[in-house]
């Protein structure tokens, strides 16, 4: 860890202010970036702490949604009762991650933004194109399993790890932002994080400086909400695939994947298919899936927990 | 005291301290943080400064450039220390790579420099702005590929003869009318105990004192004495807690070494911890084996012939994983093989983890077996059963001492409800889940090692036990107190125990599973010693004398144990040695292990429900502290199973995973309902204790019982571990 200095704003406004300066860095629950810092995977001059800023509640938006405050823990946020009834898979998919504890920090926004797990990219001894752009990745043609298998590129094919952002994307949800000008941004969870392409270290559609102020729940989506997170060990492990899905009576409904992507994967027209089963919306969902030996297992994976969750679906009608 | 005769009847076998199931008696010290660990022995070195590792950026070759400039530089930084300003040193003698490496590199992670600064983060800070330039060379890292390259290792006491023959095994096997050929391979493994290799070092007039986190105190003093090139006697070692090792901590490491470096050049204390994602790489590991295991019967499950080959891979000047020494001595059979074959590989050091040898060796042939009883249709229970052998089955004359395996089995069948098994897999379905019941027999040896202690009578009538064996989280604190207890009958609350500290007599250490034995017998010898002494003192015959309750009772005369003490303290030292019982008889402990797993019918999730192990160990000193031994052992087994691995990058020579983040075992979650039955048993041909070990014999085995329970749920026979769902998925049956 180098040494830094630190400040802890008043309102919104100074913090994203602050944020947009070199070398600055915000810091919500620090259960990520600390432990960057430490390996100096990031390192940050100047750390503007958000903790003091009231964007803690969850609040009804007039439209029948929520407005979720980026500074809400996960605990919080999966607890909450109208989160547990109108967006269960949200609710599902943040107890799924982390653990106990990790959750009491985790801030909404902060998860949102966690970094990669890739194994090369915490080694800083190895190359890597998303911590140092330009040297290369050693991940492709090493330890692949947990790696992306759809939409990477040849400069980086690491996955994100967030659980709660694979909801988010089913549920359509938009991330409010404050720039160090004043200016709001509404960003919709499709375009919010990006793919690797040849610039790995960009991962979101922020701006320097960028505060995330909330994330807007839309109405609620009517259906069975379903967070499948399959992983090595029954706790504390990042999702090998992850399914939310959203099922309707008769089959209709939505799916996004988490474990396979630079993003949460979800691809609206293979939803169609949903009807027809779980070969068929995998087959469109990872289309033009590129999987490396190690990690081929998940397009089987998908299939077969899209499956069973379809198959429950029915079941349950 | 030298140990040559069965035991006969004794103190212990009163049994009224030992073999109780009595609490641990440093865990309130532990469970409210009191207990000094060697980082946090901030009375003894207040004014510490701390260390930190830099590892090597390349598995194998040279470095060009070392510059320490800006380092140095940094704020609050007092030294840092390389292989060029370290002074000479010599490769301790347990060690097979130097612990600080340049300008050769001959593993990842191997230190390269210790940097010294007033505070943790400083220390960590100015350990980033070291900058070296290597030259890679190429290494071997893959062992598949060094397979044919592998040659036999020499012979030692421990592992023995690389090679065994009896009878023709190949014709046997040839001839035989079921046969199994089958190989299997079981992954590098990391330790992860909890707490990371740490020292403290403080010299004062060329006296070296070292805290430290050792499980053999005397193997640490002696391996920095040759390292630094000093005189044993200027190196005093203290470890008296220690938050687990499993092999990982036999012996001198980087930690202690640099830390030695560190406090010699700047004149202070220096405290180093080993971080997280160092030890995987830079410290010791379970290596990896490839094992071919060919079994041939007759049809009615005698075996005919048993072969089993291991091959595995380690530093040049390294050894083998002695994967096959169960198999020379678990079952019968005429016509017999056994084969160890060492590649040369540039990953980190292999050595010792939980069980070497037999617990990835059970991994294998535990479930050839269960391959070989659905070959021959006969229940894996009976099968076992079949080719039980009283005698080593190398050396016919050689009997066991005690060998109560078909017990064990029997015992463990009935208690789990194996017969309610069913033999065709696939079979039993709890809604999503595919459920299966799998077993394994448990083995391992009983190794008898020297162990002096010393005891202490004072004019209280409290004991006092030194020796310098450890307690590594096992319980050795509380039987030994209970030893002493019983020896000279008084109350446990009357014993002090003092442990971990090289000014103690020298005792086995904690490692193999041989410590409880051996260091409650160099206690027993110690305290027969102040019993004579006692008797003297009190004008008893030492040979009729009673200790109980205090007091010395003989006929209808007794006296207070105290009064004997009452001009002044009384000291006893002695060590238990051993004749040639264990060559006379094969000494070795026994068990079954019995797990329902359920997989689940999609995604292959698997969840253990049920464990069972019923262990033969002779005298269980403490049925707690004991289960506690077992249960942590089947879990690191269940981590064997289904996760544990560190993964080999083949390119760049090192292991990936080398976080906890990466490296996974067990969480509580993944563990369920665990049973431990301790057959009542003693053994009198092991030592006056009668007591042999469990914290090894728990994990052989409990692998290969998962994984016949995977089969047994699914139909899928997996002999690569560990068993994730990936190795098997598109082979379950479909969904339905
Ligand atoms: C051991 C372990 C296991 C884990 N397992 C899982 C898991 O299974 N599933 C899962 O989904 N996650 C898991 N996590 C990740 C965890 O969810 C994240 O660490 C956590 O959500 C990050 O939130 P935070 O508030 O602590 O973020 P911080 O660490 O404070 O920040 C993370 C990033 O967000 C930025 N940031 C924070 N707040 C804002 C804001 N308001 N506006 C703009 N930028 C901001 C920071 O600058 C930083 O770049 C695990 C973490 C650990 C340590
Ligand atoms: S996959 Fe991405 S994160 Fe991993 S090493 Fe390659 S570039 Fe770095």
């Amino acid at each position: 860890m180098i040494p830094f200095t630190y400040e802890r704003p008043g309102s919104p406004a100074e913090a994203a202010a602050a944020a947009a300066k070199p070398g600055a860095k915000l810091i919500a629950g620090g259960t990520n970036l600390l432990d960057l810092m430490k390996l100096e995977i990031e390192t940050p001059v100047h750390l503007v702490d958000v903790n003091g800023l009231a964007l803690d509640t969850i609040e009804a938006t007039g439209d029948g949604g929520l407005r979720i405050g980026a500074l809400v823990s996960n605990t919080d946020l999966a607890a909450d009762a109208r989160v547990r009834r109108d967006y269960a898979v949200l609710s599902r998919a943040l107890v799924s991650g982390a653990s106990g504890q990790l959750r009491n920090k985790a801030t909404t926004a902060g998860n949102l933004l966690q970094r990669t797990r890739c194994p090369y990219f915490y080694d800083t001894a190895q190359p890597c194109n998303k911590r140092s752009p330009g040297s290369g990745c050693s991940a492709i043609g090493g330890m692949t399993r947990q790696l992306a298998i759809i939409g990477a590129s040849e400069a980086c094919i690491a996955t994100h790890p967030s659980d709660m952002a694979v909801a988010l994307r089913v549920l359509d949800a938009e991330i409010e932002t404050l720039s160090g000008e004043g200016t709001t941004r509404r960003i919709p969870m499709a375009e919010f994080h990006r793919l690797p392409g040849d610039t790995p270290e960009i991962e979101t559609a922020l701006n320097a400086g960028n505060l995330i102020t909330a994330v807007i729940l839309p109405r609620p989506v009517p259906g069975r909400h379903v967070y499948r997170k399959v992983r090595d060990r029954a706790s504390y492990a990042f999702a090998l695939v992850s399914v939310a899905a959203i099922i309707e009576d008769g089959g209709r409904g939505r799916v996004a994947l988490g474990g396979v992507a630079h993003k949460p994967w979800r691809v609206e027209a293979a939803e169609s298919e949903l009807a027809r089963g779980a070969r068929a919306t995998t087959a469109r969902l990872l289309e033009g899936a590129r999987p490396s030996r190690d990690n081929a297992f998940k397009i089987t994976l998908v299939e077969r927990t899209l499956d069973a969750i379809l198959s429950d679906a029915r079941g349950a009608q | 005291m030298k140990f040559q005769t069965p035991a006969g009847h004794n103190p212990i076998d009163r049994m009224s301290v030992v073999g109780q199931p009595l609490d641990r008696i440093d865990g309130p010290l532990k469970t409210t943080g009191t207990a000094p660990y060697a980082y946090e022995q901030h009375d003894a070195a207040p004014d510490a400064a701390y260390g930190h590792v830099v590892g090597a950026g390349i598995a194998k070759g040279r470095i060009r450039r070392l510059d320490i400039k800006a380092a140095e530089r940094a704020p609050g930084v007092l030294a840092v220390i390389t292989a060029d300003t370290a002074g000479p040193l010599e490769v301790g003698p347990h060690n097979t790579v130097p612990l600080l490496g340049g300008p050769e590199i001959r593993h990842y992670h191997q230190a390269v420099a210790l940097v010294v600064a007033e505070s943790f983060e400083a220390a960590r800070a100015a350990a980033g702005r070291v900058r070296i330039e290597y030259e890679a060379h190429a290494g071997a890292y893959d062992l598949e590929a060094a397979r044919t390259t592998a040659t036999a290792p020499e012979a030692n006491a421990q592992m023995g003869e690389p090679d065994t023959q009896v009878g023709d095994f190949l014709g046997a096997f040839a001839d035989a009318p079921v046969r199994l050929d089958e190989t299997y391979t079981t992954p590098d493994q990391s330790h992860m105990m909890m707490e990371p290799h740490a020292s403290i070092a403080r010299w004062d007039d060329g006296t070296l004192t070292l805290w430290t986190s050792t499980q053999m105190v005397e193997w640490c003093a002696r391996g920095i004495a040759k390292t630094l090139r000093m005189d044993r006697s200027k190196v005093h070692v203290i470890s008296p807690y220690i938050g687990g090792g499993f092999g990982g901590k036999l012996f001198l490491r980087a930690d202690a070494l640099l830390a030695a470096l560190g406090a010699r050049a700047t004149g202070r204390p220096v405290k180093v911890a080993l971080h997280r994602p160092l030890i995987a790489n830079n410290s010791t590991h379970r290596p990896a084996t490839i094992q071919r295991v060919r079994l041939g019967a007759t049809r009615d499950g005698v075996i005919t012939a048993i072969g089993h080959e291991s091959w595995s891979g380690d530093q040049p000047g390294g050894g083998p994983e002695t994967a096959v020494s169960q198999t020379r001595l678990l079952y019968a059979g005429a016509n017999r093989l056994t084969a160890m074959r060492l590649a040369v590989l540039d990953l980190p050091e292999g050595n010792s983890m939980r069980a070497p040898g037999e617990a990835p060796g059970m991994m294998a042939l535990e479930i050839a077996m269960d391959e070989m009883a659905e070959k021959l249709r006969l229940d894996p229970v009976e099968f076992r059963i079949r080719n039980d052998t009283q005698v080593d089955p190398e050396n016919p004359e050689r009997p066991f001492s005690a060998r109560p395996l078909i017990t064990c089995l029997q015992t463990g069948a009935a208690q789990f409800g194996w017969q309610r098994r069913d033999a065709r897999p696939g079979r039993v379905k709890d809604g999503q889940w595919l459920v299966g019941l799998g077993m394994a027999a448990a083995f391992r040896n009983n190794l008898p090692m020297t162990s002096g202690a010393r005891v202490r009578l004072d004019g209280d009538g409290r004991i006092t036990v030194e020796t310098d064996m450890t307690d590594i989280g096992t319980g050795s604190y509380t039987i030994i107190a209970q030893t002493a207890a019983e020896m000279m009958g008084v109350r446990m609350d009357q014993v002090e125990v003092r442990l971990g500290d090289s000014t103690y007599p020298v005792s086995a250490g904690s490692g193999g599973q041989f410590g409880a034995n051996n260091a409650t017998s160099g206690v027993y010898a110690a305290c027969i010693g102040l019993r004579e002494e006692v008797a003297r003192r009190l004008g008893f015959n030492s040979q009729d004398a009673d200790f109980a309750d205090g007091q010395v009772r003989s006929g209808n005369r007794s006296a207070p144990l105290a009064s004997a003490a009452a001009r002044g303290e009384i000291v006893a030292e002695d060590r238990i040695e051993y004749g040639d019982l264990h060559k006379t008889h094969q000494q070795s402990t026994f068990g079954s292990h019995f797990v329902e797993v359920a997989v689940d019918g999609a995604t292959g999730e698997v969840r253990v429900r049920r464990m069972l192990a019923v262990c033969a160990a002779g005298r269980i000193l403490n049925p707690k502290s004991a289960r506690s031994q077992v249960i942590g052992a089947m879990t690191m087994g269940v981590g064997a199973a289904l996760m544990e691995h560190l993964k080999v990058d083949t390119r760049r020579g090192f292991f990936v995973n080398h976080d906890l983040a990466s490296y996974e075992v067990p969480v509580h979650a993944d563990i369920p309902h665990q049973e431990v039955i301790f057959l009542d048993e003693t053994d009198p041909m092991s030592s006056p204790m009668k007591a042999k070990g469990v914290g090894e014999l728990g994990i052989c085995g409990v692998a290969a019982a998962v994984a016949n329970a995977i089969y047994n749920a699914t139909g899928v026979r997996v002999r690569d571990y560990p068993i994730t769902l990936d190795t098997y998925l598109d082979r379950l049956p479909d969904v339905a």
